[in-house]
């Protein structure tokens, strides 16, 4: 069925099973992986850690189970241009809050330090 | 083109191609989510903010909530992922309506579960703690003001996923009823796929939100 799938331009690729079941598997295990970090103490690298697996888990998703490994250009850029709106909504907003308790002017890059902190 | 396929089931007219139709209606669905994805983004953004503003308050916010229903319910939503993706599979090769139906159908016993189990061990146990701002807030001097701002993005960041949740139920409840209708084929299951989309990014939400809620406060002792 696949072989005869392959010559007809029109067909949607279909993914094998043992594809779905991997990537099923490997999120489960990210599941696992990113509540065992929680319970152990990284500092701020806990926050890391788990945006980390949440977003490759989130990669596995779109690109597996949402088939984007398979779709067109044209749908994956619209996908990045949605991310990359969601990236400026995040970083303009940001760079007004956090830098609002500033009182003296900044001097050299130390000065962003204790902003980044306060991130995490 | 073979000749049988020359007017396939589903196939519109305005389209030169079925492959031009279906990527037509994945990008349609694609510009929605996008709609969604800063829809939820708005809700991320104003978190992180009053996140870095109230940190404290956001730690002990996040130590009331029970991870151990988080990650069962994140393990429960991964799993409805995956029969979704498998019903789709199962159109696509053509398999019988009766499998189709099989695997939608175990989809929303998961999505179910899933809002039972946030309703169950989850919300009413908030309800009888006290721990809803504006509802039952019992609160006995221990928690810092912050908290009830946590434990508000905590009810609108949940209550609106699982909003969606019971819209993809309904969604998924029509697509059962077009199934049994004979309205899918392996020429043509674009609801099935739109569906799907919708479905799996729902559950990236929640994967997004299960870590931002209930873990980064950080579970170990002292924290």
């Amino acid at each position: 069925m696949s072989g005869h799938a392959a010559h007809d331009s029109n067909a949607p690729h279909v993914v094998p099973i043992s594809t779905y079941m991997l990537v099923f598997l490997a999120l489960m295990v990210g599941t696992a992986l990113t509540t065992w970090v929680a319970y152990i103490d990284l500092g701020r690298w806990n926050t890391v850690a788990a945006l980390t697996i949440a977003v490759v888990k989130m990669s596995l998703v779109v690109l597996f189970f949402m088939h984007v490994k398979y779709a067109t250009g044209l749908t994956r850029i619209v996908i990045l241009a949605g991310f990359f709106w969601l990236g400026i909504m995040i970083t303009l907003s940001c760079s007004d809050e956090l830098t609002r308790h500033w009182e003296i002017v900044p001097q050299g890059w130390q000065m962003i330090l204790p902003l980044v902190s306060r991130l995490f | 083109m073979a000749a049988h396929s020359a007017h396939p089931p589903g196939f519109a007219h305005q389209f030169e191609t079925v492959a031009q139709q279906r990527e037509a209606g994945t990008l349609g669905m694609w510009v929605f989510l996008v709609t969604e994805i800063l829809f939820f983004g708005g809700m991320f953004t104003s978190y992180i903010i009053y996140r870095s503003l109230h940190l404290h308050s956001f730690i002990q916010g996040s130590h009331e909530l029970i991870v151990k229903f988080g990650a069962t319910n994140t393990a429960v939503l991964i799993f409805s992922s995956l029969t979704m993706a498998l019903a789709i599979r199962t159109a696509q090769v053509g398999k019988s309506k009766g499998q189709i139906i099989f695997w939608l159908i175990l989809t929303m016993i998961l999505g179910a579960a899933f809002i039972a189990i946030k309703l169950r061990y989850e919300w009413y146990r908030d309800y009888v703690e006290g721990l809803i701002p504006g509802v039952s807030w019992l609160d006995g001097g221990t928690h810092t003001p912050g908290v009830k701002m946590f434990m508000c993005f905590y009810f609108f960041m949940t209550g609106l996923h699982a909003l969606h949740m019971v819209v993809g139920l309904g969604i998924l409840t029509v697509l059962v009823i077009m199934t049994a209708r004979n309205k899918f084929s392996s020429q043509y299951y674009a609801p099935l796929e739109i569906s799907g989309l919708y479905w799996h990014f729902v559950d990236i939400v929640w994967i997004f939100l299960f870590p931002l809620l209930y873990l980064i406060g950080g579970r170990y002792p002292g924290s």
